[in-house]
């Protein structure tokens, strides 16, 4: 089998920064799940019966939207790759195995050839449909997701209930089935200390917020992912839509507190940006957390026009790129923790002299001199 | 571990913040988090729904366990403690256990997203179908998307034709 995960840009569209807001909003997911009549969910099926409902929905994509796509089974695949495809946000956590052991039996994903749409076989649910787009571009991530499912839910007899709607192995995701998300880079709420209101404010509207891997993940580098808590009692417009009205007004509140910072810190901005781009620039050796706490200040640089000559897809290109599977796949073999800082910061060092044409200003000359 | 600003309590909160160009993470216990302005912790949304299902059992009247899952021989006692059900059976089995359940999570049993008829269609269903069909292109039309309504008007031509072979 063609290892696909070292395919470079393989799931990866979504980094080219091309969305509105792209450089506030890094991504869009909006994930349906759903569940075939007549077996039991993922987790209470024996290995066989997991493979039949495998072979049964990769044979469905074949025949949608879907199809021409790449499926991949996963229990099937080395343990590095199945890293790979959990830092591209392809996969869950679950679907990695324990340490490297593989996951159970009939565990896959299918990767459509337009590369944002993919459906994950054998998670919690029998199906989790999912769209993945660069920038805030819900109502139309959820207009192919949505495809996907009138596709695939003429071929198989999805669960659905008349009162509890699509029915899901978790409560939490019956009805709709659908959570929309939006991964958000909050530098400036952060930096003025507003971001506790505005998060509390989010969770009081009924949405929720994670940090970059989701469920239970701690929120680095200012990145944020806010989803509907909901799934049961508003069709899947009003939810897409609700999102989509308060993510516009938090962008609008960054975007505020980040004229605000500009007004009455610059030097202090400006030192937090370039002392940033400076050590990603040259630093030998960088944790994973430390790069995306500096891409963070770079980013907002980017953003505001106070460093140019660098791209947010450059940008967005590191956040995956520097994580540890990744800095393995493409050394061909595993690194010792010190190894891989040092081989994270050679590849940062190299992509921003590569695709950056950053030149720092001259400071200005003063009359009094 | 401990919050780092009282020293005593459990951290549950994790913010990593840059400060002076580093990057400074802080583990604060719901008490301190509150202090500092970060939302607490004990709602629903940022507890697994397990102990969310503890609190609900002990809280009010519930209806009475009923027997294990006739599909898939799960009991309510082991959803209470994993949270999630055993088949889409096991919704019919719990019906009466859950409705408080969803009501507390969701605000609402009722679904109110779009209505799916399984593959095989009878002909009673044929025509709900077709309803379905075409509330969602009147719906398409309305948010002028015209291609998505290109293609429902075609799914509604072929079931029609269908239907009248």
């Amino acid at each position: 089998m063609i290892d696909y995960t070292s395919l470079s840009d393989f799931g990866l569209g979504w980094l080219e920064a091309s969305g509105p807001h792209a450089d506030i909003v890094l991504s869009t997911r909006v994930r349906l799940a759903r569940n075939l009549q007549g077996h039991a969910f993922s987790n209470r099926m024996r290995d066989l019966e997991r493979e039949q409902v495998f072979e049964r929905v990769r044979r469905a994509c074949e025949r949608s939207a879907i199809k021409g796509g790449i499926t991949l089974d996963l229990s099937a695949l080395a343990p590095l790759s199945r890293k790979v495809l959990l830092e591209r946000r392809l996969i869950s956590r679950e679907m990695v195995g324990e340490g490297d052991s593989a996951p159970a039996r009939g565990s896959g994903l299918v990767v459509g050839p337009r590369d944002s749409v993919g459906v994950m076989i054998n998670e919690e649910d029998h199906l989790r449909l999912q769209v993945l787009v660069s920038g805030l571009r819900l109502r139309e991530a959820h207009q192919t997701v949505d495809r996907l499912d009138e596709d695939l839910g003429s071929q198989l007899p999805f669960a659905f209930h008349q009162e509890f709607g699509f029915l899901t192995s978790c409560p939490t995701n019956v009805g709709t089935g659908l959570r929309a998300s939006i991964l958000i880079h909050l530098p400036g709420l952060v930096l003025t200390k507003e971001i506790g209101r505005i998060l509390q404010g989010i969770t009081q509207v009924g949405l929720t917020f994670r940090g970059l891997y989701g469920e239970g993940s701690e929120v680095v580098g200012n990145f944020f992912q806010v989803s509907n808590q909901t799934t049961l009692g508003k069709s899947e417009e009003d939810l897409v839509e609700h999102l989509e009205k308060m993510v516009t007004r938090v962008i609008q509140y960054e975007t505020r507190a980040r004229r605000v910072l500009l007004r009455d810190a610059p030097t202090v901005i400006e030192d937090k940006i370039w002392r940033a781009y400076g050590l990603l620039r040259y630093a030998r050796s960088l944790s994973f957390d430390e790069v995306m706490n500096l891409l963070s200040g770079v980013r907002l640089g980017v953003s505001m026009n106070l460093l140019s000559g660098l791209r947010v897809y450059t940008l967005n290109k590191i956040m995956i790129y520097a994580q540890s599977a990744h800095l393995e796949q493409a050394a061909g073999r595993a690194l010792s923790d010190g190894e891989r800082d040092a081989h994270r910061a050679e590849y940062v060092r190299r992509i921003l002299s590569e695709e950056g044409d950053v030149e720092p200003d001259t400071p200005p000359e003063h009359d009094d001199d | 571990m401990v919050c780092d600003n009282c020293g005593q309590n459990e951290a549950i909160i994790h913010l990593t913040n840059i400060e002076d160009n580093q990057a400074i993470t802080r583990h604060l216990c719901e008490e301190c988090a509150a202090e500092k302005g970060l939302p607490p912790g004990d709602t629903a949304a940022n507890f697994p729904l397990t102990d969310f299902l503890a609190k609900v059992g002990k809280s009010g009247p519930e209806s009475a366990v009923p027997g294990p899952c006739p599909f898939c021989g799960l009991r309510f006692e082991q959803f209470k403690k994993t949270g999630r059900l055993g088949c889409p059976h096991c919704y019919v089995t719990f019906e009466a256990n859950l409705q408080g359940l969803l009501r507390r999570l969701h605000g609402g049993t009722q679904h109110l997203g779009k209505v799916y008829l399984p593959p095989d269609l009878g002909e009673g269903q044929e025509q709900e179908r077709l309803a379905g069909l075409r509330h969602k292109l009147s719906k398409a039309v309305e948010r002028e998307d015209f291609e998505r309504a290109a293609e429902l008007r075609d799914q509604i031509r072929t079931l029609e034709g269908a239907a009248n072979d």
